[in-house]
């Protein structure tokens, strides 16, 4: 049984529906993200666990128990807030000592639980700076470990790391994942960022519209997308619309070319379906009369990113993208006559029953 | 490289003016209130000496003071829960509260106390008939506008909203998220509203005199009238008193506004 229940969240602004059916059951000590874009309802649902706001039809179970109506004061649950929350007439320690003198424990048990949890966080040191005497990241370890005084039942984080440089950030998520590892806490994790999503969670739950896309482990989420939207959103994805032509073959249509999918071989013959192939799936080099499952085409740009170098290929009526080892890119500069691959195995197909959404440029 | 410290020419003649334009005055009136009583001469302490032993002089300064920090007392309870809640939960009602608070500075004073009497008159006597009651009503109401600029200037400058839900999700109610952690957020602006009250009530002329009631500044026309160099050894000792408070305002808000800068800075 979960610990955690989302029961069929409903919640309504006007006439915009923010939450339209939200389901999410989260075992004991996992850590779910929530990914999406701006306004796709994933604060919302925090902000309704958190008891900051009421749904307005739907239940929140934590441990069998149903809190949907209780007080936010009285649901135990940490926070830690996209804005820089510590209060700022508190030092560090005093921040962190807050919720335990609500709760009245006594002086002692408060220091040592303050000074565990300040050195948890990285901050032994610095107990008795002010907010304004700590930098951003810092300030967002202290509000960690203030959420994490109260032992909450859950531990929710609402873009706790979108206000700090890159650097910090990635420092930061590392320790959220590991302090949540080592105290074995409950965790739901609101991000629009789909590398930190996918790097320190258990399961992802993309949103979208107010819905569920799709839930499930970080590598499934990449490898198997179940809707154009998700494929879009996780990663980059090159999209290709094509027909079933031939079932048994597992061959499609795409642009006046035949590709051969495996995924089509559970397609009925004339299905509208969209071929989805990862970029570091595509195999490119100089052109030497298109083999068979291949494109020809120009190297369009060039994106340094690093390791690899995203190449932009246009050609067949197609517009394709391909993550290659930055030295080899290297030998096809823009402009060359290419042959692009694309793998049969590799390749995931998905119903066009939907249109597609419009999310992001591709670089 | 180094900033030029030294002040401009041009800067130093309008900065002596200015100081000339306010010191002047009291310099005069303090020279004033150094003349003997019977001849009219200089130089004698004996005004200040007779405002020091006066009792009246005590005796309103005390009722003065008293109400305002009666007032003070009201319009911070009324006050600064109710800006609170407008910038949490009802930030649309802001600009209703502001156009209210501007209409004591509209209202002249006399249709106030005259619209007041009327409206109070048939009151118990321990209202209508007290300064702690009439007299506290009418300074809550001239003081609402300061007030209410303050605190809400207080309450923009931090951020409300997540105080207020980190503070619950540590489990604390309402009183306690108030006193706890908005409250001393807002200290500052509580205290500069508080001394412009303050302020307004020690200096506060027609309507304690339209209604009867005998406070230090219907004291002060009183000496004026009879007892011309007196007159001036009150209204500098009574300045002082005022000055000492308005000091006692920069020293707080200058130590509290430069860790404000700081969290501004920070954020």
């Amino acid at each position: 049984m979960a610990y955690l229940e989302l029961q069929d969240l409903h919640r309504d602004f006007g006439t915009v529906k923010a939450l339209d059916g939200i389901e999410i059951g989260l075992g004991e000590g996992e850590f779910l993200s929530l990914l999406g874009p701006s306004g796709c309802g994933k604060t919302t649902a925090l902000r309704l666990v958190a008891g900051f706001d009421r749904p307005d039809a739907g239940h929140i179970v934590v441990d069998g128990k149903d809190v949907t109506r209780i007080a936010p004061n009285k649901r135990d649950m940490g926070m830690v807030f996209q804005a820089y929350s510590l209060f700022p007439n508190m030092t560090a320690r005093h921040n962190v000592e807050f919720g335990l003198r609500i709760r009245g424990k006594d002086r002692a048990d408060r220091r040592k639980r303050v000074d565990d949890l300040l050195e948890l966080v990285g901050l032994g040191h610095a107990g008795d700076r002010y907010p304004h005497q700590l930098s951003g990241g810092m300030q967002q370890r202290v509000a960690l470990a203030r959420a994490l005084a109260i032992e909450p039942r859950v531990l929710l984080l609402d873009e706790p790391l979108s206000a700090l440089d890159a650097k910090v950030r990635v420092q930061l998520r590392e320790e959220i994942r590991r302090i949540q590892l080592e105290l074995g806490i409950t965790t739901l994790y609101v991000t629009h960022d789909q590398e930190e999503a996918l790097s320190i969670s258990d399961h992802v739950a993309v949103m979208y519209g107010g819905k569920i896309e799709q839930m499930g482990a970080p590598a499934e989420m990449y490898t198997a997308p179940a809707t154009p939207f998700v494929a879009e959103f996780i990663g980059t994805m090159n999209r290709l619309e094509a027909t079933v032509v031939d079932p048994a073959a597992g061959t499609v249509e795409t642009g006046g070319r035949t590709l051969t999918v495996e995924a089509a071989r559970s397609k009925a013959r004339g299905a509208r379906v969209l071929v989805l192939i990862r970029p570091e799936t595509v195999e490119v080099a100089a052109a030497n009369g298109a083999g068979a499952n291949s494109i020809t085409g120009e190297v369009l740009t060039h994106t340094f990113l690093g390791p690899v170098t995203r190449v932009r290929i246009a050609g067949d009526g197609a517009s394709l993208i391909a993550d290659m080892p930055t030295a080899r890119a290297a030998a096809l500069p823009p402009g060359s006559k290419v042959d692009a691959s694309l793998p049969a195995g590799e390749a995931r197909l998905l119903d066009l029953d939907e249109p597609l959404p419009d999310l992001q440029e591709e670089i | 490289m180094r900033a030029r410290r030294h002040l401009a020419p041009s800067a130093a003649v309008w900065l002596l003016l200015g100081a000339a334009y306010f010191l002047i005055p009291l310099l005069a009136t303090f020279l004033f209130s150094l003349r003997q009583l019977k001849t009219g001469h200089c130089c004698t302490a004996a005004s200040y000496t007779w405002v020091i032993h006066n009792g009246e002089f005590w005796h309103t300064l005390k009722l003065s003071v008293e109400l305002a920090l009666e007032t003070i007392a009201i319009s911070l309870v009324l006050f600064v829960p109710t800006v609170y809640w407008v910038h949490l939960k009802l930030p649309k009602l802001r600009s209703v509260l502001a156009f209210l608070a501007l209409i004591p500075f509209v209202v002249p004073p006399i249709v106030l106390v005259v619209g007041l009497l009327n409206f109070y008159k048939g009151t118990p006597n321990w209202f209508y008939g007290q300064p702690w009651g009439f007299l506290v009503g009418a300074y809550v109401i001239l003081a609402f506008p300061y007030m209410f600029f303050s605190l809400d200037s207080g309450f923009r400058a931090i951020d409300v909203h997540t105080l207020t839900e980190a503070s619950q999700s540590l489990g604390a109610g309402w009183p306690r998220t108030l006193l706890t952690v908005i409250l001393p957020n807002i200290r500052a602006a509580a205290l500069a509203g508080s001394f412009l009250t303050l302020a307004i009530v020690l200096g506060e002329f027609t309507i304690a005199n339209l209604a009867l009631f005998h406070t230090f500044p219907i004291y002060l026309q009183y000496v004026n009238e009879t007892q011309a160099y007196a007159a001036g050894a009150t209204t500098l000792v009574s300045f002082g008193i005022t000055w000492a408070a308005m000091l006692s305002l920069l020293l707080v808000g200058r130590k509290r506004g430069q860790r404000a800068a700081f969290l501004t800075g920070a954020r």
